[in-house]
């Protein structure tokens, strides 16, 4: 066999984080080569480095691609070469057919005069080859994720694919389309077509991976070699999270006090699609407690929390929220929040603040009512309550006027929990609160969660960080498709324990 | 030494100051360069007091919907009908009053509340229906305009019996009983003119308690100055000739009002958290549809009014009245410093913005300029004023 592609010593460097360091990759011609690790690892960014996105000059190292030199300036590059990169969020026009997306941008046409004939008979012959049964004018946007799935690839055979790249290609599919996801890949496999499989899912990974590359923390840790030994998925696993845990979190008194919040039966559908989202979740949290829920992407823990809050995720939901012993009504936000929730979104920017309003306009927003009286807001009262947060929660500005959109992501962030604090809740729910803040700021904040515990307040912390999880929280639930798969105490869990359990399922 | 670094840093921050609120000085001294110019190419006929009085008159209508404008502007909306339901309104009250002979109080009543109605209906599909406003209002402008057509009958219907007519053309009568000059007139100025001061002066030592007071003491005072001599001036002019207009007061209680409760109250600043991030809004426990819907409703409400003192003005309905008013409208609002974007204007840059297009108005029909050059400076004027709004953004981020 021949090497179809190397990429050695890849780095590449953000504003303030090494995302690459010194990678290594090699994948043979004709084999399937599974790609592995954590959230934030680096997959993604070194498949990028690959077809171009990051274009060539920025990052070091060098790629050889069918025994030359490369390196691709962008996308249109590499796709000439016959590298196709297949993403998580599928790049198709949903109003458009299949037979256009196909051949989007590299039209079947002559002088900019698309011939019509020509492209609905390539089409036919290229859903043979993927074996999707749908006629060429069939609106993609009207088919299943998996067929979706399909059509991708199609697109991608369409332009003479040599090494075809897919990013977590299953996991939106159900059981049934996954398997045949995997079974076409063979498929393909057996015609010469290369492959690079990012994935989550081991069991998927040790049916068709002919070699595994893992990659933490931006370094590539280990090549491993299925088609000559047997490769266990504890294997896989601790090489994915086999880094040791130093002692990057605030000490904190865990001592879990009377029943808070109770969520019996809770089941949510998706907003559109016939698809149940949140299945049969049972949890609760004691006062003072710090309660985490774990999961890779797109397990539903999002979906859960902005379903809790005031239903403003999803339909159909059916279950019970209870306070102290005592239901409550979570029907709208306004509820939610009058029965002592609060929800500090994942995405700050988009969800969470009004970013061309005024540090103090978004920490009073939440709870107007405090610092008005008969609708009429006083607005030194307001200032007040403000600079109290200011100096409280270490915000670093010049005053509590500045507009949030010129702070940092760690300040914009203590802006959010001053808003929330501030709606006095008794159940905080926070999504993903160290996001894209550096660590001197993530301190700041993990010392913030801890106060609020000491404070009898109920914590629910959402993290696709393990090591975080682990090192703030008293109880995990390890959550995947919808469901929660298990429930971890501090002393148990590990991130061993936590992967195992999201990948056997 | 020391002197010249104090001096260097006051004028480093008067300088950082003034770029920090260019717009809202630019606005108040672009509508003052303005009124000197026509002042001086129409050789003193802009501020005669017939004239001023003339400008608040033929400019009420289209103050009083910017009024609404703004505030579902910065909610993220539009409102195209407001010209048609204008004109509707003032076709349904020249049809109840003189065709039907129904009692002109009983005719406000009613026309003020088809208005809100015509507002629900169009903000129901805006705010629950997600359906986009600028579809929703064109429609309505069709329609409105339609439904004046067919209730006028394509005829104007007028005139209207005199306590009609003073909605508009009314002037309030001076109870000193001095005449001319007019005493109350006066009298309102001077105390219109110290209430500004007084509340400039008392936001200046609360803001000066929390140490957040940034404008330098020189900008305050000449502002106060301007404004409230600008005031003085204005009321004395109309002091000598027939005194306060109806309407003047009628649109100065209204933007004291709206002012009011754009910035002070509760539901005024989820009107803007709205605007400006709708989803944000939303998880904050805002009633975001019920508001938008609200927004329409009350520009309903401000378009009806309008519609009644338009007619009365005109002393007839017509089927051309309120043709093309809603981009004069809209023009304005964004002139005063709205984004189209939402979440951003405030109600007097929408009266200044209503007042630069009234005088440009009323200055070049003095100067016999055509229509055809007059709106071409219009446009031209409207699109500077946004492209200062975007370079001066670019500039600050």
């Amino acid at each position: 066999m021949q090497t179809l592609l190397e990429m050695r010593n890849i780095t590449k460097t953000f504003p303030g984080v090494k995302a690459l360091d010194d990678v290594n990759l090699k994948v043979q011609e004709g084999e399937i080569h599974a790609l592995v690790g954590e959230n934030g690892a680096g997959k993604s960014t070194l498949m990028k480095v690959l077809s171009g996105v990051y274009p060539k000059g920025s990052y070091e190292g060098e790629i050889h691609y069918d025994g030359q030199l490369a390196g691709f300036a962008g996308i249109a590059d590499s796709e000439k070469l016959g590298i196709i990169i297949i993403h998580q969020e599928l790049a198709l026009v949903p109003l458009l057919s299949i037979a256009e997306n196909l051949f989007i941008g590299n039209e079947c046409a002559k002088g900019g005069v698309v011939n019509w004939p020509e492209t609905f008979r390539k089409t036919e012959g290229l859903l043979k080859k993927v074996g999707l049964a749908e006629a060429p004018a069939t609106q993609v946007g009207k088919l299943g994720v998996g067929k979706q799935q399909l059509v991708e690839i199609a697109k991608a055979l369409s332009k003479d694919v040599r090494l075809l790249i897919l990013d977590e290609p299953t996991a939106a599919l159900s059981e049934s389309d996954s398997s045949a996801l995997l079974d076409l890949l063979l498929e393909l496999k057996s015609q010469g077509v290369t492959s690079i499989v990012i994935s989550h899912k081991l069991n998927e990974i040790r049916r068709i991976a002919d070699t595994i590359t893992v990659i933490r923390d931006g370094a590539s840790v280990s090549t491993l070699d299925a088609t000559t030994q047997e490769i266990t998925e504890d294997h896989i696993v601790r090489d994915m999270v086999g880094r040791d845990m130093s002692h990057r979190y605030p000490e904190r008194d865990r001592k879990a006090g009377d029943m808070l919040l109770e969520v019996r039966d809770w089941n949510v559908w998706h907003p559109e699609h016939q698809r149940q989202v949140i299945r049969d979740i049972n949890f609760h949290v004691r006062a003072g407690e710090v309660v985490g829920i774990a999961g890779l992407m797109g397990a539903g823990r999002t979906e859960l929390a902005m379903s809790l809050f005031g239903r403003s995720y999803g339909r159909n939901i059916t279950g019970n929220v209870a306070l102290r012993g005592q239901p409550i009504d979570t029907s709208t936000v306004a509820a939610a929040i009058k029965n002592g929730l609060a929800y500090v979104t994942e995405d700050r920017k988009e969800l969470g603040l009004i970013l061309e309003e005024s540090i103090q306009r978004n920490i009073t927003l939440a709870n107007l009512g405090d610092v008005s009286s008969k609708g009429v807001i006083n607005e030194a009262e307001e200032t007040n309550v403000s600079e109290r947060y200011r100096q409280a929660m270490n915000i670093r500005t010049p005053s509590v006027f500045q507009k949030v959109v010129n702070l940092s992501g760690g300040n914009q962030q203590k802006v959010v929990l001053s808003k929330w604090l501030f709606a006095g809740p008794e159940v905080l729910i926070l999504d993903e609160p160290t996001r894209g803040i550096d660590v001197g700021a993530k301190f700041e904040i993990y010392g913030i969660i801890n106060e609020l515990s000491a404070q009898g307040k109920g914590v629910i912390m959402i993290s696709s960080e393990m090591p975080e999880l682990l090192g703030m929280s008293d109880r995990i639930y390890v959550m995947n498709q919808g469901g929660f798969v298990g429930e971890l105490s501090a002393e148990e869990a590990s991130q061993e324990r936590i992967m195992s359990l999201i990948v056997t399922e | 030494m020391t002197d010249t670094t104090t001096q260097t840093k006051t004028t480093k921050s008067v300088a950082s100051y003034l770029s920090s609120h260019l717009r809202e000085y630019g606005l108040l001294f672009a509508l003052i360069a303005i009124m000197v110019f026509f002042q001086v190419v129409t050789n003193g006929t802009l501020l005669k007091p017939v004239n001023i009085t003339n400008l608040f008159l033929q400019n009420s209508y289209i103050i009083i919907m910017a009024l609404g404008m703004l505030i579902v502007i910065v909610g993220g909306h539009i409102d195209l009908s407001v010209g048609s339901v204008m004109g509707f309104v003032g076709a349904l009250a020249a049809v109840m009053i003189v065709n039907w002979d129904v009692p002109v109080s009983l005719t406000i009543i009613v026309c003020l509340l088809v208005g809100a109605l015509i507002g629900a209906a169009q903000g129901y599909w805006v705010a629950y229906w997600k359906i986009p406003s600028f579809i929703v209002t064109l429609a309505g402008m069709l329609v409105f305009r339609g439904l004046s057509l067919w209730l006028l009958e394509g005829q104007s219907i007028g005139p209207f019996p005199k306590p009609f007519q003073l909605l508009s053309t009314g002037f309030i009568p001076d109870v000193f009983g001095v005449g001319r000059p007019n005493a109350t007139a006066l009298a309102v100025g001077i105390i219109a003119a110290a209430a500004i001061v007084w509340m400039g002066l008392r936001k200046r030592a609360r803001n000066k308690a929390y140490g957040i007071e940034d404008e330098p003491a020189a900008f305050f005072v000449v502002r106060n100055v301007i404004v409230a001599g600008a005031l003085l001036f204005v009321m004395y002019k109309l002091s000598t000739f027939r005194g306060l207009p109806n309407v003047l007061i009628t649109m100065g209680v209204l933007t004291i009002i709206y002012a009011f409760l754009t910035e002070q109250t509760t539901i005024g600043r989820r009107i803007y958290a709205l605007g400006g991030n709708e989803k944000a809004a939303k998880l904050s426990g805002i009633p975001t549809e019920r508001l938008t819907f609200l927004t329409f409703v009350n520009m309903g409400l401000l378009a009806a009014l309008a519609g009644l003192i338009f007619a009365a003005r005109l002393n007839t309905a017509t089927p051309k009245a309120g043709f093309a008013v809603e981009l004069d409208v809209i023009a304005a609002v964004f002139i005063g410093g709205a984004s189209m974007s939402g979440g951003v204007g405030k109600i007097v840059g929408a009266v200044v913005g209503a007042f630069i297009m009234g005088v440009m108005n009323n200055g070049m029909s003095i100067m016999g300029i055509g229509i055809d050059y007059q709106q071409v400076i219009k446009g031209l004027v409207l699109l500077a004023a946004v492209i200062f709004d975007v370079y001066n953004k670019q500039k600050q981020g």
